[in-house]
């Protein structure tokens, strides 16, 4: 909050000292000890935490992997093998990294889908919201090229079918194309390029992250009643009680995080990216890492190349206006009885498109059903349930949220934090 | 009305995410046109599965006379063999460079050196630090020697199929007479467990293509071609299974510490979140 004056009162000789030159102290207590924080946050508030922790985690396994690492196409395979089996729990750092990629994308997929639900994007948090995007946006990024690095079978042909699609673009696509990749095919400069950037996106992404808490400790946070703070009485002190509920959701994320590092730890992968890349052998079947499904069926849903990809960069632009896009003057859809259907229908298309990008487009959704052509493809076919899937995702931003908005009747907002507590308690009780 | 729609969503919300959860899980991946591998009870299995130490001993023996002689296994290093957990570890010798039985396999291995005095390319006996060397000198030569198919390395065979050490065993054992209508090029054999799409080699009914593949490697393995020291039943069906154990020992060596590793760190974090739990419960009373 904005208004909330600073409390730290420095107690020694030297933060007292320290604080009238840099008051990073002030700083830290301000942000973490003493900002007040709604009480009224359930654990779907904890995944920003989690998301800190999977940053780091990132970041400081994969540091250590580029200690080992070899960029080279004749050797990236064979030295990502040899820190699996030499580097002293090398096998540990890199199964952490690859699935804490996973766990990462599972974390801000939830976080995402938190904030669609509460109206976290709502004013005053347009710029909130935007950085959260952004970061996504990096992230997609950053994820691409982390799984080009282990020169796989998988790596390859999906770095070509990737970087291939920039070539889709009219007129200045081809030249773009031989710059990202460093030649005219991917090959070493591209495998080294890669690199480059996959260890500078996520300080860049840590930078983003810093505006995006920044941003988020100017309004506040937002919380499940999608009321503002009215008083003293709505809040808590940040230590101890959110960092006691973030730290026992960040456990728990550990948990599972964990069962998957340790006794499935190549279940997210796919098989093949452990067949080193080979450019004359394509695999049958060119998938991204299931985090990108989504975005993959988009892209496929769409007959030409190029709208394709505008298709798969307007599902991520989208979000970018949402903001601008949702009419309601509620921000919480507990209080929206129709719009949280239309969230809950949005959560399962966005399952579903995952699910189809999966899938081979010509394969029938319901086997043995007869089917008939439409257009360009039996309708029977995960084709067609991908494009009706990917009408409701665009749907779903640019005419459910502004019309319902309009034409729903919210159900009464409570007042305040503290009244909507008490209304659950009473619901509790009788 | 408002309070049991808010219930029932949460409820949905719950089912959603764990659905997330399960579905990345499982790996969504559509599978190629091959059998599903055959179920074998491998003591490696499951979370608390070890590898049998005799078995990977009799895998390696099979690898060594039969799989060795088309495929190379780059990536393993000989005294990978003899360090904690693999074939042929002795308690003795904490460090597996010093482990007899580790140098005396390493040393009927022949690898490529430099002489120092002469400067020119000979061989020499390979010692514990060495990788296990290429069959081939190159790609060409492997594919001119093995009918136009290159042996896949198999340092990491049971990583790179789906199925792991289930489908290698499958493979191996899976060799089967075509079905009548499927025609098989000569130095080619059909197996229904190799993924691939025979539709443009099969006569018969589209709708009924058979499953599998084929491929270059004729079945390999014959009763009584290797011999155990150990009484084990020198059958076709032991040499799978065997092989497939070392294999996936070979594909993934620290299984077991990684799996000791992770009950420990399950363990840790249970207890931890349990005392957070409890933590968490006595500081928010009352406050929501």
């Amino acid at each position: 909050m904005s208004e909330h004056p600073s409390t730290y009162d420095p107690k020694t000789g030297v933060e007292k000292w320290l604080d009238k030159r840099l008051p990073i102290v002030r700083l830290a207590y301000d942000s973490f000890v003493d900002y007040p924080t709604p009480r009224n946050l359930n654990y779907w508030w904890t995944f920003g935490g989690i998301l800190s922790v999977c940053l780091v985690i990132q970041i400081v396994t994969g540091i250590i992997l580029a200690m080992h690492y070899v960029p080279h196409i004749d050797h990236a395979f064979a030295s990502v093998e040899r820190i699996m089996r030499d580097v002293n729990y090398g096998w540990l750092i890199r199964y952490v990294h690859a699935n804490g990629a996973s766990m990462f994308f599972f974390a801000v997929f939830i976080h995402m889908f938190r904030g669609l639900y509460y109206g976290s994007y709502k004013a005053p948090r347009e710029v909130l919201w935007i950085l959260g995007c952004i970061i996504f946006f990096l992230m997609i990024a950053t994820a691409f090229m982390g799984y080009v690095l282990p020169w796989g079978q998988m790596s390859f042909h999906g770095a070509v079918v990737i970087t291939n699609l920039i070539g889709s673009i009219p007129v200045i696509g081809g030249p773009i194309l031989t710059w990202l990749q460093g030649g005219f095919a991917v090959d070493q400069p591209t495998l080294n390029r890669f690199f480059s950037l996959h260890y500078l996106l996520p300080f860049v992404i840590a930078g983003v992250v810093i505006l995006h808490i920044w941003a988020l400790h100017v309004t506040g946070q937002n919380n499940p009643a999608g009321v503002e703070i009215k008083s003293k009485e709505d809040t808590v002190p940040f230590t101890p009680y959110a960092t006691v509920k973030d730290g026992l959701g960040i456990i728990i994320f550990l948990f599972l995080f964990a069962i998957f590092v340790f006794f499935l730890p190549n279940s997210l992968g796919h098989a093949d990216n452990y067949i080193p890349a080979n450019p004359l052998v394509t695999p049958a079947h060119i998938v991204p890492e299931w985090y990108l499904l989504p975005f993959y069926a988009i892209l496929r849903a769409v007959p030409d190349k190029f709208l394709g990809v505008v298709a798969m960069f307007a599902a991520i632009a989208v979000l970018f206006i949402l903001p601008w896009l949702d009419t309601s003057k509620v921000k919480s859809m507990r209080y929206r009885p129709v719009m949280r259907w239309f969230f809950v229908i949005f959560v399962v298309v966005c399952l579903a498109l995952g699910w189809c990008g999966a899938q081979l487009p010509d394969t029938p959704v319901i086997p043995g059903l007869p089917s008939f052509n439409l257009i360009d493809g039996a309708f029977n076919s995960y084709l067609w349930l991908t494009r009706f899937l990917t009408l409701y995702y665009f749907a779903f931003f640019l005419v459910i949220m502004p019309w319902i908005g309009l034409k729903e009747e919210p159900l009464p907002v409570p007042a305040s934090i503290s009244e909507a507590i008490l209304a659950e308690h009473a619901k509790k009780k009788g | 009305m408002s309070a049991f729609m808010t219930k029932s969503l949460k409820k949905v919300l719950g089912a959603v995410a764990v659905a997330a959860a399960l579905a990345g899980a499982s790996g969504a991946y559509a599978a190629g046109g091959a059998e599903h591998p055959k179920h074998v009870d491998f003591t490696f299995k499951g979370p608390f599965g070890t590898f049998d130490q005799g078995q990977l001993q009799r895998g390696y023996k099979v690898y060594k006379e039969v799989c060795a002689n088309c495929h190379s296994a780059t990536l393993m290093s000989f005294r990978n063999l003899g360090q904690k957990g693999g074939p042929f570890y002795d308690p003795k010798y904490k460090n597996p460079n010093d482990n007899p039985v580790v140098k005396a396999i390493a040393a009927e291995f022949e690898v490529p050196d430099i002489d120092t005095d002469t400067g020119e390319d000979i061989t020499r006996p390979a010692t514990p630090s060495d990788n296990f060397p290429e069959k081939y000198p190159n790609t060409y030569a492997a594919a001119a020697g093995n009918g136009g198919a290159i042996p896949p390395d198999l340092s990491v065979i049971t990583k790179a199929r789906h199925g792991g050490a289930e489908y290698i065993y499958s493979l191996l054992t899976g060799y089967v007479t075509p079905p009548k209508g499927l025609n098989v090029a000569p130095g080619q054999y059909y197996n229904p467990y190799m993924a691939g799409s025979l539709a443009t080699q099969w006569d018969g009914d589209p709708h009924h293509v058979p499953v599998g593949g084929v491929l270059a490697m004729a079945p390999p393995l014959n009763q009584g071609a290797v011999t155990y020291d150990d009484g084990t039943p020198e059958t076709v069906d032991n040499y799978a299974k065997d092989v497939s154990a070392f294999l996936q020992w070979a594909g993934d060596p620290h299984t077991t510490l990684r799996k000791k590793t992770g009950v420990a760190v399950l363990i840790y974090l249970f207890l931890f979140g349990g005392l957070t739990y409890a933590a968490y419960r006595q500081l928010w009373h009352g406050k929501h």
